[in-house]
């Protein structure tokens, strides 16, 4: 894997926020919550300063950071689409929502498209089941989103 | 505080703001400035009335009108018409579905009528965001109560005569928990509460968080008096960001109000909350995985006993209570242990908020007295099956519980008859499916969740669950036998047994609840490779009628692998080898010539 260079300014922001929470490694949780924050993402790199700053190993770092399915280890699209897979969601056709992404973005769930735009994601339940199916871009919401809605979604985006 | 003639509710739950409401809500506001109203009518964003279906909702006060739909385009006239003239503005009213008219006043559409509102009983009344507002609803009373007339053990014992059971799940009563961690001796214990509400389809705990966040904070303060705790931890979603900034208004109200700190109420009882976030794990809603996750460690279960009552957050005696069971207390308090355990049967007392969703026409949050029947719920309140389909199944409890059928549907719905159905309460999602669901796939759906969740930490969950779904698998595929639904049966049992925790314990649920109650269903996967839903995509068969085709060549030009052949006009015939099942040709044939067998 290729070696990332975060920047300076970023790391620093990041040993203080490790700061904050007093190096506790019982804060890990919330470290890695802030760290996501800066970074959009948590790479090799980002979990070796964490490991670092807390005191723990990086295995203890990397195995919290795998569990959770909230952190992640691949950068984001600039628009991160998530379509909601909860069980009302999927009821409801979400299956579908997510085929017509992926035809249309040409990628996989879990990737990003080679422009950087857009990146695929499923979740599970934003508890707005009223609204099933519903599709996540960025923070915002949309409801009853049928498959041939799709690409007016992604238009709005693509410019 | 100013007195106002009219007050407008607006939803300002999840579901709502998704729709616009937070743009109506500034709509509204501008126009009642603009018009000079603002000392008369108050317009405020509420929790979730339940009713996500027709949101955003918009209520007015006193006489209790109810609006659906409302678009951030209606608010000038619900304000010229409504607020100033006094006259309802008819299109945004509830229209009964049965006899078509409209319904104005909440408290006569039959999504409410049967709900007894008590965890949910200030969720689309108040300010979540206002403690005034909470404390004028007898808000923090059962608290000053529980301080200054009675002692810690006095209010165990009306919480355990209240009958009062845990609400995420497990059932277990809630009295007799606290009473164990109060006997645990410690210098220090925590109070817990777990807002982390993994199960796909369930929004209880969430809406009360948004609409009533003060509720939970009195009742862990409640009990961290009764147990002897000065520590209180909500573990919470990161994925509920708008129930995070609830809380956190509410907690630091509450400090400003001298109802939590060094000296609650004046009395010198210490008490304080903290949030601690979840980032998306099922599991960590077992309470030992909850308690590791809150360390920064992995959410992994680990043996009960010992029970967090006695070794719990860092090896401190710990009591975790679930949203709703807290949201429950102060009631408890104020009215009486008997009062409550009037409500609800004989072993299940007070009552259930469930999450009403899937093929249904009134989606929303509901709460009924426990021993309402399912037909109730689902055709009374939730208003029949969507679409005029037929009700097929519901699925309650999430992940954990089974399938139940028509033949349930006059089934009491409490702890004990769920489980006696071969389901449970779970947390209180409720998802209704219709006959265009194929059994066999949801099984599947609910499998894939929990291969995905398992934590990894014990085999039978961890290999066990992986092979229940590849079976099931194999039979959506068309390439099941009569011994993979046995070997279903048989490894469902074992690892039921065998796992480690609740998640495992349970997770066959769903597919032993279907085969019983869908054994038909199952048999046509393996012995006639059918899918009579259709669902099954490696089942269908896409068959083109000689009586009917034309041979306009529609659907051999629109096929997107060239598995139809045919000359024009004649008839064409589509060839299975190649056929990828994509329905090109049934959404564009005219003449009803393609069919699926």
């Amino acid at each position: 894997m290729a070696i990332i260079k975060l920047s300076e300014s970023k790391l620093e922001e990041l040993r203080n926020v490790c700061k904050s929470f007093n190096n506790e490694k019982g804060e890990l949780i919330n470290v890695l919550h802030k760290a996501q924050g800066i970074f959009g993402y948590l790479p090799a790199e980002v979990q070796e300063v964490i490991a670092k700053e807390l005191n723990i190993s990086v295995a203890h770092v990397y195995g919290v950071v795998t569990f959770y399915s909230f952190f992640t280890m691949l950068p984001k699209g600039e628009h991160p689409v998530s379509i909601c897979l909860g069980t009302a969601c999927y009821v409801r056709g979400a299956e579908k929502v997510i085929e017509e992404f992926k035809r249309i973005l040409n990628v996989n769930v879990g990737e990003t498209t080679p422009d950087g735009k857009f990146s695929l994601a499923c979740l599970r339940c934003v508890g707005a089941c009223g609204l099933a199916p519903v599709v996540l871009v960025g923070d915002k919401v949309y409801g009853r989103v049928a498959p041939d809605g799709v690409k007016d979604i992604i238009a709005e985006y693509a410019k | 505080m100013a007195k106002y003639k009219m007050h407008l509710l607006v939803c300002g739950g999840t579901g709502c703001h998704a729709s616009e409401s937070e743009s109506l809500l500034s709509h509204l506001k501008a126009i009642v400035t603009d018009k000079g109203l603002d000392n008369e009518v108050q317009v405020i964003a509420t929790g979730c009335f339940g009713f996500c279906e027709k949101g955003p909702i918009v209520k007015i006060m006193p006489d209790n009108t109810f609006y659906t739909q409302v678009t951030p385009a209606d608010a000038r006239e619900i304000i010229e018409e409504h607020v100033i003239k006094g006259r309802k503005v008819n299109r945004l009213l509830y229209v009964n579905p049965e006899n078509k008219e409209h319904i104005a006043d909440s408290k006569h559409m039959g999504f409410y009528k049967k709900q007894i509102r008590i965890a949910l009983r200030n969720c689309g009344f108040i300010d979540p965001e206002n403690i005034d507002e909470y404390i004028s609803r007898d808000g923090y009373e059962a608290l000053a109560k529980c301080l200054t007339e009675m002692t810690p053990q006095q209010v165990i014992e009306i919480m355990k005569k209240s009958g009062l059971r845990g609400r995420g799940g497990g059932g277990f009563p809630t009295g007799l928990k606290w009473e164990i961690t109060s006997k645990s001796v410690s210098d220090v214990k925590y109070v817990v509460c777990n807002a982390d509400e993994g199960d796909p389809g369930a929004f209880m705990d969430r809406s009360i968080l948004e609409g009533d966040p003060h509720s939970v904070i009195e009742a862990m303060i409640i009990c961290g008096y009764c147990i002897g705790a000065s520590n209180g931890l909500v573990y919470i979603r990161a994925e509920y960001p708008l129930a995070i900034d609830r809380l956190k208004t509410a907690i630091g109200q509450a400090r400003e109000y001298g109802l939590l700190g060094n000296d609650v109420l004046g009395t010198g009882f210490a008490f304080d909350i903290e949030l601690r976030y979840g980032a998306g794990a099922f599991v960590c809603g077992e309470e030992t995985a909850l308690i590791h996750s809150m360390e920064g460690l992995r959410g992994e279960p680990t043996m009960k006993p010992p029970f967090p009552s006695v070794s719990g957050y860092y090896g401190k005696p710990t009591n975790v209570n679930n949203v709703e069971t807290f949201a429950n207390v102060p009631v408890i308090i104020n009215k009486g242990a008997d009062w409550f355990a009037s409500i609800g049967t004989e072993k299940s007392k007070g009552t259930k908020v469930f999450a009403l969703a899937g093929k249904i026409n009134n989606v929303g949050l509901i709460e009924v007295p426990m021993g309402t029947t399912l037909r109730e719920v689902i055709y009374e309140i939730g208003g029949g099956i969507k679409d005029g389909k037929k009700f097929k199944a519901v699925q309650t409890g999430g992940p954990s519980g089974g399938c139940l059928t028509e033949k349930h549907l006059d089934f009491p719905i409490d702890y004990d008859n769920l489980i006696a159905a071969g389901s449970m309460m779970g947390s209180g999602g409720m998802i209704v499916m219709d006959e265009d669901d194929c059994m066999v796939s949801i099984a599947k759906f609910y499998l894939e969740f929990t291969v995905e969740e398992s934590c990894g930490k014990c085999s039978p969950c961890r290999i066990g669950n992986k092979r229940l779904h590849e079976i099931l698998d194999k039979l959506t595929k068309g390439n099941g036998t009569r011994e993979d639904i046995d070997r279903l049966r048989n490894l469902g049992h074992v690892i039921k047994d065998t796992a480690l925790c609740g998640l495992g314990q349970t997770s066959p649920n769903p597919v032993l609840s279907t085969i019983d109650n869908f054994w038909d269903e199952y048999m046509e996967h393996v012995n006639e490779k059918k899918c009579r839903s259709g669902q099954c995509k490696a089942l269908l068969q896409y068959v083109i009628d000689p009586e009917n085709c034309v041979g306009c060549t529609a659907c051999a030009r629109n096929c997107p692998v060239n598995a139809i052949a045919g000359e024009r006009k004649g008839i064409h015939v589509i060839d299975q080898t190649t056929c990828i099942k994509c329905g090109a040709c049934l959404e564009k044939c005219k003449f009803n010539a393609v069919f699926i067998k």
